[in-house]
């Protein structure tokens, strides 16, 4: 029995005759359904969550390669002075498209989650905060500290690369994850439709025996059983993946204050993506049927 | 007619028999069922295989009909040696060979009219020309009027002339039938043999197993038929009494 074209080739064709020598019913055809769609719902979480953490990782690597603070730490009777040496020092350095002093307001806000929104800021020895938007280009960060620590004593620069880093390998490793997920998925609903053909396959020993009294190549008859399990695979995982795009849509949208929970969901072109999942359920259950059909079908020769 | 259309296919090269078994031994679990079995099947001749229960009757046919491979000696099906064919050449051979089983063998959530035509579908020739066949040979083995019932709702009679009408779909060269008349009556038995002879007069090779000698005496006195017995896992050419 040759792979892969020719049963392919068959399976696309519509051959009434053939769809009809494997008895319809049975227990295989609804586990092969359920297996399809269910793991085709989860294709599609899956597929949302590592697009989703991907986003994430790339909006924080931007945002925050972007973005630097300046701490100033001295006596409340230095510190407009000292920030404002600061300001001078930034906006003359090349590479900084903006620099600014967060008001009281924003520095309480910053606070708020920790202090409660009544602190009175400005009645602490609590640092002042510059924030910095760098160009394309950037900057050089190792010649604005010695500038800073030789013109404004209690500046300490941070780029953010200390905590960009894990925050940044943490989101990748969830779309990998989000990836792994979706691999597992495409296996166990290989497994799975494994196991059903040869159940099939094996109850239907007395179909096959007559198959071949007739003079049924094996090729024939496995493509029979081939396309019946494909189909249904298909069809079992566009029912569960279009369940899954459904219960995306109507996940809440969090709008400017969402997070990574309310980001769960498709952009753009992405919605294409689990449109694939039917087909790619499709392709495993033939790979998976044959698999199981040539090996009965050895065994029972 | 259907019956004709393929019966001048050639069997194989000149003066060749279209199955040959050649000092063949068949073994299974450590015995051998089957022993030095010589037999050349000749285009156009009727043979009987008779012989006692268990004798290895269904074994011999099943190895003329590729679904059983010799452990020994050479068989040929149509001048191919079989240990030199794929399950899909063997497949191709047996649509050359028409099988009636004792047991039938019907898929049975599949109408009648569908069974038979099974050959056809599965070798890809269910065309509107052979749709007129297949309605000519329901007439001919008389279940026109039970086309459309499903297996297990025929009679033992009915079911061997749907085997039968299965078998000759193809228009087979060689016909064989495994105990044909084993679950039917006397006269529905006397039927099918007429059947069957008159198959063998349009030129198809027969081979009947059974062990009903009076169906063997039946058929004598109508066509020249080989009466073979299978006896100690030999062939031998039976008695005269036959």
């Amino acid at each position: 029995m040759k792979p892969d074209l020719a049963t392919l080739k068959r399976l696309l064709k519509t051959d009434a005759g053939a769809d009809r020598v494997v008895p319809p019913a049975g227990f295989t055809v609804r586990l092969t359904l359920f297996t399809a769609a269910a793991m085709a719902f989860l294709a599609v979480f899956a597929l949302a969550l590592s697009l989703a953490a991907g986003r994430l990782a790339d909006s924080w690597g931007e945002a925050l390669a972007r973005s630097s603070t300046v701490r100033i730490s001295a006596p409340a009777e230095q510190m407009a002075a000292q920030t404002a040496a600061a300001l001078r020092v930034l906006q003359t350095t090349p590479g900084i498209a903006d620099a600014r002093a967060l008001s009281d307001d924003e520095q309480q806000a910053l606070l708020a989650p920790w202090f409660g929104p009544d602190l009175p800021v400005a009645d602490l020895p609590v640092p002042q905060l510059i924030d910095v938007i760098e160009t394309d280009a950037g900057y050089d960060a190792a010649g604005l500290r010695l500038r800073l620590s030789a013109e404004v004593p209690g500046a300490v620069l941070d780029d953010h690369t200390r905590w960009r880093r894990p925050l940044i390998a943490a989101a990748d490793r969830l779309r990998f994850l989000g990836w792994v997920s979706i691999t597992l998925i495409a296996l166990a609903t290989g497994a799975m439709v494994t196991l059903a053909a040869n159940a099939a396959l094996a109850a239907n020993a007395q179909v096959i025996a007559v198959l071949r009294l007739v003079g049924a190549t094996d090729a024939y008859i496995a493509g029979a059983f081939v396309r019946r399990f494909t189909l249904r695979a298909f069809g079992g995982a566009a029912t569960g993946a279009a369940l899954g795009l459904v219960a995306i849509l109507l996940m809440p949208s969090g709008g400017e204050t969402g997070g990574f929970l309310t980001g769960l969901r498709f952009e753009g072109w992405h919605w294409i993506i689990p449109l694939l999942v039917p087909p790619m359920a499709a392709g495993v259950a033939f790979l998976s049927t044959q698999m199981a059909a040539r090996r009965v079908l050895e065994e029972l020769a | 007619m259907l019956l004709h259309n393929k019966a001048s296919r050639k069997p194989g090269r000149g003066g060749a028999g279209v199955i040959e078994l050649e000092n063949v031994a068949y073994s299974y679990g450590g015995g051998e069922l089957l022993t030095d079995i010589s037999l050349k099947l000749a285009p156009g001749s009727f043979h009987f295989l008779t012989g006692p229960s268990g004798a290895g009757k269904t074994t011999f046919l099943k190895l003329c009909y590729g679904a059983l491979r010799p452990t020994g000696g050479h068989l040929r099906l149509f001048d191919r040696d079989v240990t030199q064919m794929d399950r899909d050449a063997i497949a191709l051979a047996r649509r050359r060979i028409g099988v009636v089983h004792q047991d039938c063998q019907f898929l049975d959530h599949l109408p009648v009219d569908e069974n038979v035509a099974l050959p056809l579908i599965a070798s890809g020739q269910a065309s509107p020309d052979e749709q007129e066949n297949l309605a000519e040979l329901m007439t001919w083995v008389g279940l026109t009027n039970r086309a459309h019932a499903l297996p297990p709702e025929l009679s033992g009679g009915e079911r061997q002339r749907a085997a039968l009408a299965r078998a000759l779909i193809l228009s087979p060269e060689v016909i064989l039938a495994d105990e044909p008349t084993g679950n039917v009556d006397w006269e529905m038995s006397q039927r099918l043999l007429r059947l069957l002879v008159e198959l063998n007069r349009m030129g198809k090779t027969i081979m009947i197993a059974t062990h009903d000698l009076s169906l063997i005496r039946a058929a004598k006195a109508q066509v020249q038929a080989r009466v073979l017995r299978i006896s100690q896992r030999r062939l031998q050419l039976a008695g005269a009494d036959l």
